[in-house]
């Protein structure tokens, strides 16, 4: 799910990157008082309080409603581990201000990789061209947002050095290869990656972040006479490099081996309409492709999802409550403040069966004229932020597991996948299955994979008809896109059973 | 910077690695400069400038390899940043085939103009480029009382870049890009169907601007209730705008890193039949206002045309200079150029009028294939033909196979290639396909 993803990031040293731009002299913002946090923000900026209110006077100077500031530096290191050896390295090195003015619905957009004031401002003059009157905007006094940890770093990766990476990268090539004679490749990749965050707004919001991520995955290839199998298993927090350890190594190794050997006897069902149970864990993916996009609210706001008159209908059973959350500690899709500078917060999407909320951003919020939610997110700087989902799951139900199974005839059971898509109007979403098995007079049989299951959003929900009460976070590290930006999620599923869907 | 100050900063950076260690070291610049305009609904959603630069490196040190990019291109900040590479780069297991590709395959200038560059673009003012996103909308807005949203989009990008390493390469490009797309939506008693149509290319005046917003209104006009039909196989034409999702686990499976890893289906297979005798592709760099039309690749290696399939039969490989020292083969390159096939006579709508019983693919939904087995299934929709025409769209269906015996069912190549897309693939008729739904 993540190796197309560039996660990436910066080698030990440029670690210094952090510390080389201090420090910093400001003098004006003397005048008002800011928390030390502040402060070494705006240093490592190298920007003042004075500085940013300037830059947001000239994005409000042609009469837009509103306007924000998000300074961004991003550091990110991978390393690579082919032929037994780590043997190749990438960073890359990310920085600069998105300067955003809003009229109504309407954006106006530019950034800036120069954070000198001219620069800004120039910049700030570019996005306030959305808006045509004149301005009576005055510079709010600064106020700043309440800080929250949902991602705490005991060790930064800054100050983590490739040296100490390999040798977890090299235990799992050494432990997948002692696994099972049939390995004949294995590709380890180690990505992380922290952000600087700095937000201010037209309202006077200042807030900051540091943002924490690592994704570990590990590829195995085994051959038996002549045929080729491949699987992989990765796995993605907001931590620091404490997520190292030998358990965990240990632990996705024996799984990666235990997948890819079992693929040697997988089959493909007869294509064609079935029952199908979706395992706990990843099969949160059902989620986030059949109703998660379709719950944002800009495609809502825009009468373009096939959701956007179904707000307070009921559209699954009462057992289906389905959560969008921002706030699980380490979790890949937490955020202490989403990228529009409001607080992250667990949304409750279906409540018993009835849909109860929209994911929203700034624009969608005021539209629909509830509170924000959380959901603003942006793929860096250089992005207008828009709703994106964060953790998605669904709370457990009044099934068990080996019921659901035992209820199946002749269908199948999945719960490994690659990757899925949508169509927001019609409802149709994928998702394509790496690894499941067939039932069978209610019983797992023989392994399946490489199929691809499509459905219809509304259909599949109101669909679901048992839940059981195993729900599990899948922390594999999954990569959204959505108009051409993306950005880290994960999802969470019980085990379920779904009536009807079209295998193939 | 002008490609002069880029030139001269590379030299910069090539001097003081070369100076602190390093003992092999490329460089390239770039920056880009783009647009982006979206309206709806005749109100301007978002209007978005951007100028982005940068700078990456790949670095050899005693022997280890690494490569690192940067958007801080200030001089000092660059020395440090080359400084720390080299130091993370020592911490690295000795790799012997990371070098700089053998200075006999570079590109050494005199080669063909390409014509890839518009100066007129650089010169548009604002109002243009709105105006023509509303023209674009307006073909389409208000003209069926079924639509429930318009959207029309303006974008365009004008990029130069360079490359120089301590190999002796040095060179530079210069590229620009316009487009235009329409996107409309309609309520319908089963959805909200919607359809997009676009127009791109390198030139301002050669750009297609009229019937964008008038084809999407009326693509999705022929969405509205769609159904499926039953599992089973069938002759199966898939449009030339989409045809490309269907031959990208091919492209997958010809990059030399595919091969070395074990992760392609066409392991062992050149000289050897991979398709029907219809299908002929080559990779052709020299392609005059080409999208993917370039003198040397992103290591500096001189283009040339390649054939990859002839007539069915793999000739060539996607191989870097890196893949290449690994698998005992002669480097092509690492990445495609422009990837044309040979053409038919007749166009997809002549297909589909000779067609007793099939469905037309008109777009792909999800889907995977696996690289080391060549098994893939992709979600699908499109419309079910009867003789010769289309009886109603179809939707919430799986096309599936395997790569290696999928190409022989390759029946017949349209017309139609889009000549503006770097992919010059036509529309294409298979028989015998198997499709999943009821």
């Amino acid at each position: 799910m993540d190796l197309k993803r560039r996660e990436f990031i910066k080698i030990s040293g440029i670690t210094a990157a952090g510390t080389v731009i201090l420090p910093p002299f400001f003098s004006s913002c003397k005048k008002i008082s800011l928390s030390d946090n502040a402060e070494s923000y705006l240093s490592h900026f190298e920007v003042t309080s004075d500085m940013l209110q300037k830059v947001i006077s000239a994005a409000m100077e042609k009469g837009a409603d509103y306007a924000d500031l998000f300074f961004e530096h991003t550091l990110n290191n991978t390393g690579a581990l082919e032929d037994g050896k780590v043997n190749s390295a990438y960073s890359n090195i990310s920085y600069g201000v998105g300067i955003r003015a809003l009229k109504g619905d309407q954006t106006g957009y530019a950034y800036s990789e120069d954070l000198s004031q001219d620069a800004m401002v120039k910049a700030a003059r570019t996005a306030a061209n959305i808006a045509d009157a004149s301005s009576g905007y005055a510079p709010a006094g600064i106020r700043e947002l309440q800080p929250q940890s949902y991602y705490s770093v005991q060790n930064s990766w800054e100050k983590t050095s490739v040296k100490d990476k390999i040798p977890f990268m090299q235990r799992m090539n050494d432990k997948i290869f002692a696994a099972d004679k049939r390995v004949s490749k294995v590709n380890v990749y180690l990505g992380d990656n922290t952000s600087y965050i700095l937000f201010y707004n037209s309202e006077g919001l200042m807030a900051w972040d540091y943002r924490p991520m690592v994704s570990l995955a590990g590829v195995c290839i085994m051959e038996e006479t002549g045929r080729i199998e491949n699987f992989y298993v990765s796995r993605s927090y907001r931590m620091g490099s404490e997520f190292l350890t030998n358990e965990l190594i240990d632990e996705m190794s024996a799984e990666v081996v235990a997948r890819t050997s079992k693929l040697f006897s997988a089959t493909k069902p007869k294509p064609g309409e079935m029952e199908v149970v979706m395992g706990a864990g990843q099969s949160g993916i059902l989620l986030h492709e059949a109703m998660g996009h379709a719950f944002e609210a800009d495609f809502n706001r825009k009468n373009l999802s096939i959701f956007s008159d179904k707000m307070t209908r009921k559209i699954a059973e009462d057992f289906v409550t389905i959560i969008d959350d921002g706030t699980i500690p380490g979790n890949r899709g937490s955020l202490n403040f989403d990228d529009e500078g409001n607080a992250t917060q667990k949304t409750t999407l279906v409540s018993n069966g009835i849909l109860s909320s929209y994911l929203h951003d700034r624009i969608s919020a005021n539209y629909y004229k509830v509170k924000p939610t959380g959901n603003g997110r942006r793929q860096s700087f250089r992005h207008i932020p828009m709703p994106r989902m964060r953790s998605t799951y669904m709370e457990n139900g009044p099934h068990k597991k080996e019921e659901i199974i035992a209820s199946v005839n002749n269908g199948i059971y999945v719960d490994y996948f690659s990757n899925g898509e949508v169509n927001i109007g019609q409802g149709d979403f994928t998702f394509f299955v790496k690894f499941g098995y067939l039932i069978e007079n209610g019983k797992l049989t023989q392994p399946i994979k490489d199929l691809n299951i499509i459905g219809n959003g509304p259909q599949a929900l109101a669909d679901i008809v048992m839940v059981a009460d195993d729900l599990m976070i899948d922390n594999g590290g999954g990569t959204c896109g959505k108009n051409g930006q993306s950005a880290p999620v994960t999802m969470g599923m019980p085990t379920v059973k779904i009536k009807k869907l079209t295998v193939g | 910077m002008n490609t002069n100050e880029k030139y001269a900063l590379a030299d910069l950076v090539i001097e003081h690695a070369l100076k602190n260690g390093a003992e092999q070291i490329s460089v390239s610049i770039y920056d880009n400069r783009s647009t982006n305009i979206e309206i709806r609904d005749q109100k301007i959603d978002s209007l978005k400038e951007s100028n982005q630069n940068g700078l990456s490196i790949s670095i050899y040190v005693d022997k280890k390899y690494s490569s690192h990019s940067t958007n801080r291109l200030k001089k000092e900040d660059v020395f440090s940043f080359v400084d720390e590479a080299i130091i993370a780069t020592r911490f690295l297991a000795m790799d012997e085939f990371r070098s700089l590709p053998d200075p006999e395959l570079y590109y050494k200038g005199g080669g063909p103009e390409l014509d890839l560059f518009d100066p007129k673009i650089g010169s548009l003012d604002a109002k243009t480029k709105i105006d023509l996103t509303n023209q674009v909308l307006n073909e389409a807005y208000g003209k069926d009382e079924r639509i429930i949203s318009v959207s029309s989009y303006y974008s365009d990008s004008i990029s130069g870049g360079i490359m120089v390493n301590s190999n002796g390469f040095r060179g530079d490009s210069k590229n620009t890009r316009i487009g235009l797309t329409a996107v409309v939506s309609l309520k319908s008693d089963t959805g909200r169907p919607n359809a997009y149509e676009y127009e791109n290319g390198i030139f301002f005046d050669r750009l297609k601007k009229t019937e964008i917003g008038k084809r999407a209104l009326e693509r999705v006009i022929g969405k509205i209730n769609p159904a499926k039909i039953a599992t089973g196989k069938y002759p199966v034409i898939i449009e030339n705008r989409v045809a490309g999702n269907i031959a990208s686990p091919i492209y997958q499976a010809l990059m030399g890193s595919s091969l070395y890893q074990k992760q392609s289906f066409l392991i062992g297979k050149e000289n050897k039949a991979v398709a029907s005798p219809l299908m002929t592709v080559y990779d052709d760099p020299f392609i005059k206002s080409g999208a993917g039309s370039r003198l040397f690749d992103d290591e500096g290696i001189a283009a040339v045309k390649r054939p990859i399939i002839e007539k069915g039969i793999l000739r060539n490989y996607f191989i870097d200079d890196y893949y290449g020292k690994k698998l005992g083969m002669k480097p092509t390159s690492g990445s495609s150029s422009n990837i044309v096939f040979d053409s038919g006579t007749r166009s997809a709508d002549e297909m589909i009028k000779s067609m007793k019983k099939g469905v037309l693919v008109t777009g792909f939904i999800g889907g995977n294939c696996n690289g080391s087995t060549g098994d893939f299934s992709y979600g699908i929709e499109g419309f079910f033909i009867q003789d010769g025409k289309k009886v109603h769209p179809v939707y919430e269906m799986n096309i599936a196979g395997n790569m290696n015996n999928f190409w022989f069912n390759l029946a017949e190549l349209g017309n139609d290639f889009l000549e503006n897309e770097s992919l010059r693939i036509p529309s294409l008729m298979f028989k015998n396909i198997d499709l999943s739904g009821i």
